[in-house]
């Protein structure tokens, strides 16, 4: 038996680095994506071109190359905040499913092996880039970018905080789903262009999958949609209160439903166990992905954990209030829009204190994703096509008319609202503690106990 | 003629427009017209954008390139199609009638131009919320009801008529 020798305790100096890292990572990124969100739009930067360049907006001929400049920084940043949420995902994913199977997971690179992440991207990176000989190299070579490109693109619309949002378009919730139409094409694309077996069974079911529950996710998406009368993202939010109880998923009865049917269609529209059907590894080797090495075997790795970020916010977006800070009135965000081009701290503050509340929220969510992956068993293909329409499907119509229904009842009785906000709140906390309790009683029957001093 | 950001828009939208336009129509595998048919798509969308109809454009895409090319792409790569030789009599025919079909829809296309006066072409006024959902949802559902429900009628036919013809085959 071959024996094991674990690292005995963490030396200070790694521990150090590790968290230095571990917290300085997010602070750059969001204060990058929050100060150049802020910035890169017309106004600032002709007052930017105004008072600090000398020169006058409209005439200057360079005016159009800051504002290039500034939004391609913002591109950049977000891209790279997107690829470093997906990585740290991962790690996240790993010690928690390790926990769950009593196994020890990343423990080597970094303390509590946070900067594994780093390694397997640098060692997928120098690994030698198969392309199989009967493959179709065009679009083999292509499938990545497609996958990549459909991930990308979400972040335009992505509300990190009350003005921090690279473009509140005004088909915002709309725009997200017709994006992420570009990752099934890419998918079905790497399983086709493999000329495998396996490949192309994934990109089949792949297929079929994200287009049945595209249905479900689509009408549930609706009842947000119609609470706020807007499609825009942060309309959406804005229509929402910052407490618990003024969220949408408790607002309305209906939207709690709606938003069970909406998160499991997001777990199969992003392949997420317990929907990982199109790469299932006992039937499938790897699905679409089995041909795939090196970078671009990272790149579709990176998606299927950034989507796990990105359905979660989405998520949080449409049911839980999405970055509403609580304890702020209405009227300190309209003040804070009315602030003009150079903002005082107040508004800085009001912006951090948003994306922080978002993040938080966005994190919890993300953690319930990776609960489910770790707890549920795969389902079959038949089982996944009839939970969606016999039962997803339907019930999304019921909830859409339910909500139809009860948006009038609350035109007639306003205290309707706030009274399902509360009852179902309550009804979620008790909820929580009883689930608490009885994994302490499971803990305690098994004799074990809660240990988290193995970190 | 001024070049404004606008105009490098749509020339970065329109000739790739084009190219892929013509790929669909000249690719020899299937999965390449196909694919050529979802960067059309996608291009088109983005003309849309510029012309500020946003959810047209996200209409396109959701609707186009994502639920029925992937649609396509899925019966294709099922039935693979490479084996399969039209009849070069038939083909003939096909040519001469999609030769004289692009013919007139040019014809049409070129006499609606030429009737545009130029001052159209050069400033477009538009309402304030111009392409937004709610005016459209409002013209839709006010001046374009009796065309809609139609079409909704259509598309419920099309629906039971799809049902019938799969259920039978079970």
């Amino acid at each position: 038996m071959a024996t094991v020798t674990l690292p005995k305790g963490n030396p200070r100096t790694k521990l150090l680095v590790t968290l230095v890292v571990a917290l300085a990572l997010p602070v750059i990124l969001f204060g990058a994506v929050l100060v150049l969100a802020t910035i890169a739009k017309p106004e600032p930067v002709a007052v930017f071109v105004r008072e600090v360049l000398h020169h006058d907006p409209a005439t200057w001929p360079f005016t159009g190359l800051v504002y290039g400049v500034a939004a391609g920084l913002l591109t950049f940043m977000i891209l790279n905040f997107g690829a470093v949420v997906a990585a740290v995902t991962i790690w996240w994913e790993m010690r928690v499913s390790s926990r769950m199977q009593s196994r020890i997971g990343y423990n080597r690179v970094g303390a509590g092996g946070f900067f594994q992440w780093i390694a397997d991207a640098v060692k997928l990176l120098l690994k030698e880039d198969l392309i199989p000989a009967d493959a179709d190299q065009l679009l083999f070579r292509a499938a990545p970018y497609f996958v990549f490109a459909g991930f990308g693109l979400i972040f335009v619309a992505l509300p990190f905080g009350e003005s921090v949002i690279a473009a509140d378009l005004n088909v915002g919730i709309f725009y997200v789903t017709a994006v992420t139409a570009l990752v099934v094409v890419g998918i079905l694309l790497a399983g086709w262009s493999s000329n495998s077996k396996w490949a192309l069974f994934g990109g089949m079911r792949s297929a079929a999958q994200v287009i049945s529950y595209e249905i479900p996710a689509g009408l549930a998406v609706m009842v947000p949609i119609l609470m706020a009368g807007t499609l825009s993202m942060q309309g959406i939010i804005r229509a929402q209160g910052a407490w618990p109880w003024q969220w949408f998923v408790f607002t309305n009865p209906a939207a709690l439903v709606a938003f069970v049917i909406f998160f499991i269609a997001q777990l199969a529209e992003s392949n997420r166990p317990p929907f990982d059907l199109p790469e299932a590894e006992s039937e499938l080797v790897a699905g679409y992905l089995a041909e795939y090495t090196a970078f671009r075997y990272a790149i579709f790795f990176l998606v299927e954990f950034g989507n796990v970020w990105i359905m979660s916010a989405i998520a949080v977006t449409l049911f839980f209030g999405g970055w509403q800070v609580p304890g702020v009135a209405a009227e300190a965000y309209e003040a804070a829009r009315g602030a003009g081009a150079l903002p005082a701290p107040a508004w800085w503050g009001l912006q951090v204190a948003s994306m922080a509340v978002f993040f938080v929220k966005t994190f919890l969510v993300m953690n319930l994703v990776i609960w489910i992956r770790w707890t549920f068993p795969r389902i079959r293909v038949d089982q996944m096509m009839n939970l969606c329409w016999k039962y997803l499907v339907p019930g999304a119509f019921a909830t859409f008319v339910a909500t139809l229904l009860w948006q009038i009842l609350v035109a007639r009785v306003p205290v309707a609202s706030t009274v399902s906000g509360v009852v179902l709140f309550v009804g979620a906390l008790v909820a929580l503690v009883q689930m608490l309790r009885l994994a302490k009683q499971n803990v305690e029957a098994g004799g074990d106990q809660v240990d988290l001093s193995n970190w | 003629m001024q070049i404004t950001a606008e105009l490098v828009c749509f020339w970065i939208f329109a000739i790739p427009l084009v190219v892929t336009a013509l790929g669909v129509v000249v690719a020899r595998s299937p999965v390449y017209a196909a694919m050529n048919l979802v960067a059309a798509f996608f291009f088109m969308a983005g003309l849309y954008v510029l012309l500020a109809a946003h959810l047209i454009a996200f209409m396109q895409i959701l609707v186009y390139a994502g639920a029925v090319m992937v649609l396509f792409l899925f019966v294709i790569m099922l039935l693979s199609l490479d084996e399969e030789h039209p009849q070069r009599e038939r083909r003939r025919a096909m040519q001469y009638v999609g030769v004289l079909g692009a013919v007139s829809l040019l014809a049409v296309l070129a006499s609606a131009i030429a009737r545009v006066p130029d001052a159209a072409m050069s400033t477009l006024a538009q309402p304030d919320r111009f392409g937004t959902v709610k005016a459209v949802g409002q013209v839709l559902y006010t001046e374009f009801l009796l065309p809609f429900e139609v079409t909704s009628l259509l598309l419920l036919v099309a629906i039971v008529g799809a049902v019938v013809v799969a259920k039978e085959r079970i």
